[in-house]
């Protein structure tokens, strides 16, 4: 028997599975941890997946600046509550790449040696309170856009985490939202401090869907495979209109003249958005990049100890 | 899909009516539906007292705890010490709302503005010499060796209290007690777990966890020794003389520190309570900056 070769045609057997997988996915129906997968699918999914958990996992640190400073103890306990929550959002999605067969420990490191990415929207800084808030109402009302779909996905540990990922965040907006009405209805202090953080905050959140649709190079194949659903523009705009209502209702002004509905199709024109931006915080120049891959670097390598000195108790007392 | 239509309708539903949006975020007024009158014959003075020492450790602790949020060893410590940070939270505001309840405020009223709560007035108002916190939980937390030392001390401390306080003469004391045993217990079989895997793990593990022995320990003098406001309140059956706390309290540490291979240093020569009679220290004061900076900055601020 000759040597495989890459251009050999699958075996017969692999046409098969390969046959059955395209109909579950056609049917709608998911595919679960010990079912047959193209290994395109598969490391696709570890990629999309670990991506996800990174940025819980960083994510906790823009709001987390504000633990200890919280300007009431309820806020600290909401705070510390929905920063609690992103660890364990992080552990669910650790663990769904690992029945694909990754491993948390090298995805991780991957995370700090930069070889994976995370939500480029944490590259910001929080500078005030209100951040706490707009982090709720728009970044999270973001990610709540590209998640929910995703409980469909046809991943089936994937799907179940993010229906819970999801009600969690949903909770989040809310809490996020009701911090802004409070914050509104306060001091003009602290009226500023919301639209300052608004004005920051707008244009990134809107980046946070990705490219646009024609400059989106993995989607077309992720959308075959019934991992992704809606395209990022189609996400982007059903975002923009769930959001502009909402702050009217809170009483801020969006930082685009632009933004206006279109009364032929009852959806709202946007601005252009400045890609250079997002291009520039991906590649690693944004305001924060360096100091949040840096405080992952410090918890792993100055706890190390930790976690050898946790084997090897474990190794001594397992008979 | 029914999931994602009713998450995207509850999310569209904002313009609707902000009331929803504010609905179940419910961390309102701890002590909300309470009857906070206080029994025949406790002096509500000293019984705030009281609730601002216990109240104080629990406020300190939780931000020391909170300390360790995104630096952790692994995500499953992340989770666990916020939990303790969080139940220890809960336990703070009831008790600065007892304090409160019972007109134990001094200056910290005038100092905050009249939509503040009282638990607000007086974790965020008061100076560093009116907090009662002991200098065990305001220390530090050096590795997370000398962490889980520390917080494995501080709660058999509390623990042992709290079981006792379940039986106060003050129902609203006696009712956070029982509501903190369960959680208290968590905290220090956490802790206790941490000390034998640090201690009996590797070399450098054992290592760090008896320098954090060596520095926690003097650390427990602070606590045994009742001040005033304890020894009126015991001889009336509203709180517990710290004495009695002590073979509990001491043999709960015997116990784990053995077992993990760690050697028992002297007990400390106990002395009056520092941290309970407003020495503060630069380690507390420097804790309160952090804590009250952005609070004290907008005194006429609602969040």
């Amino acid at each position: 028997m000759s040597a495989p070769t890459l251009d050999r045609p699958a075996a017969p057997d692999e046409a098969a599975l390969q046959a059955h997988f395209d109909a579950v996915i056609a049917a709608g129906h998911r595919i679960e941890p010990r079912d047959w997968m193209p290994e395109g699918y598969r490391q696709g999914l570890i990629r999309q997946i670990a991506q996800h958990a990174h940025s819980e996992i960083i994510g906790m640190q823009p709001e987390g600046d504000w633990l200890l400073a919280a300007p009431s103890l309820r806020r600290k306990a909401i705070l510390l509550a929905k920063v609690q929550d992103e660890a364990g959002h992080g552990m669910y999605l650790y663990s769904a790449a690992e029945t694909l067969g990754a491993d948390r420990a090298d995805l991780t490191d991957k995370l700090i040696e930069r070889r994976q990415k995370y939500s480029s929207i944490f590259n910001y800084p929080t500078l005030t309170y209100a951040d706490v808030g707009v982090i709720g109402w728009l970044v999270d009302g973001a990610a709540i856009c590209n998640q929910v779909p995703l409980c469909r996905s046809s991943y089936g540990p994937y799907a179940r985490a993010m229906i819970r990922v999801c009600k969690e965040e949903s909770f989040h907006q809310r809490q996020g939202y009701e911090l802004l009405m409070t914050m509104m209805a306060g001091s003009d202090a602290q009226r500023a401090m919301v639209a300052d953080a608004v004005d920051r905050w707008w244009w990134p959140s809107l980046m946070m869907f990705g490219p646009p649709d024609d400059d989106s190079p993995n989607s077309a194949q992720s959308m075959r495979w019934g991992v992704k659903r809606h395209s990022n523009d189609e996400l982007r705009q059903r975002f923009v209109d769930m959001t502009v209502p909402q702050a009217a209702v809170l009483g801020v002004t969006l930082p685009d003249p632009e933004l206006a509905l279109d009364p032929a199709t009852g959806r709202y024109r946007f601005g252009p958005i400045d890609w250079s931006e997002l291009k520039a915080v991906i590649a690693g120049n944004g305001p924060c990049n360096a100091e949040r891959i840096a405080r992952r670097r410090a918890a792993r390598d100055d706890n190390a100890w930790v976690t050898e000195a946790a084997t090897a108790y474990a190794s001594k007392h397992a008979a | 899909m029914g999931h994602e239509e009713t998450v995207y309708d509850a999310l569209d539903h904002a313009h609707g009516g902000e009331g929803q949006w504010a609905f179940g975020t419910g961390f309102d007024d701890p002590l909300a539906g309470v009857d906070t009158t206080v029994p025949e014959g406790i002096d509500p003075a000293d019984l705030g007292a009281y609730c601002l020492m216990l109240g104080d450790d629990a406020l300190v602790l939780c931000q020391r705890l909170t300390q360790w949020v995104t630096n952790a060893p692994e995500l499953e410590e992340e989770v666990a010490l916020a939990n303790c940070g969080l139940d220890l939270l809960g336990q703070a505001r009831l008790l600065l709302a007892r304090a409160g309840s019972v007109g134990v405020l001094g200056r910290s009223r005038t100092l905050a503005t009249d939509p503040v709560p009282d638990e607000d007035a007086l974790a965020y108002f008061r100076d560093p010499d009116e907090f009662r916190s002991s200098w065990l939980v305001a220390a530090p937390n050096g590795d997370f060796g000398q962490t889980v030392v520390r917080l494995l001390a501080a709660s058999a401390w509390r623990l042992a209290l709290f079981a006792r306080l379940r039986e106060s003469r003050d129902p609203v004391l006696a009712a956070i007690a029982a509501k903190g045993v369960p959680e208290l217990t968590y905290h220090r079989d956490h802790a206790a777990r941490w000390v034998l895997r640090l201690g009996d793990g590797t070399a450098e593990s054992h290592r760090r966890a008896q320098a954090g022995v060596d520095t926690v320990w003097p650390l427990l003098a602070d606590l045994f020794t009742a001040t005033d406001v304890e020894a009126r309140l015991a001889a009336t059956g509203v709180a517990v003389d710290p004495a009695q706390l002590r073979d509990e309290v001491r043999g709960v540490l015997t116990l784990v520190l053995e077992r993990a291979t760690l050697t028992v240093p002297a007990w400390p020569a106990e002395q009056p309570s520092r941290g309970r009679a407003g020495e503060p220290g630069p380690e507390l004061t420097a804790l309160l900056a952090d804590l009250q900076g952005l609070a004290r900055a907008h005194p006429d601020a609602v969040w």
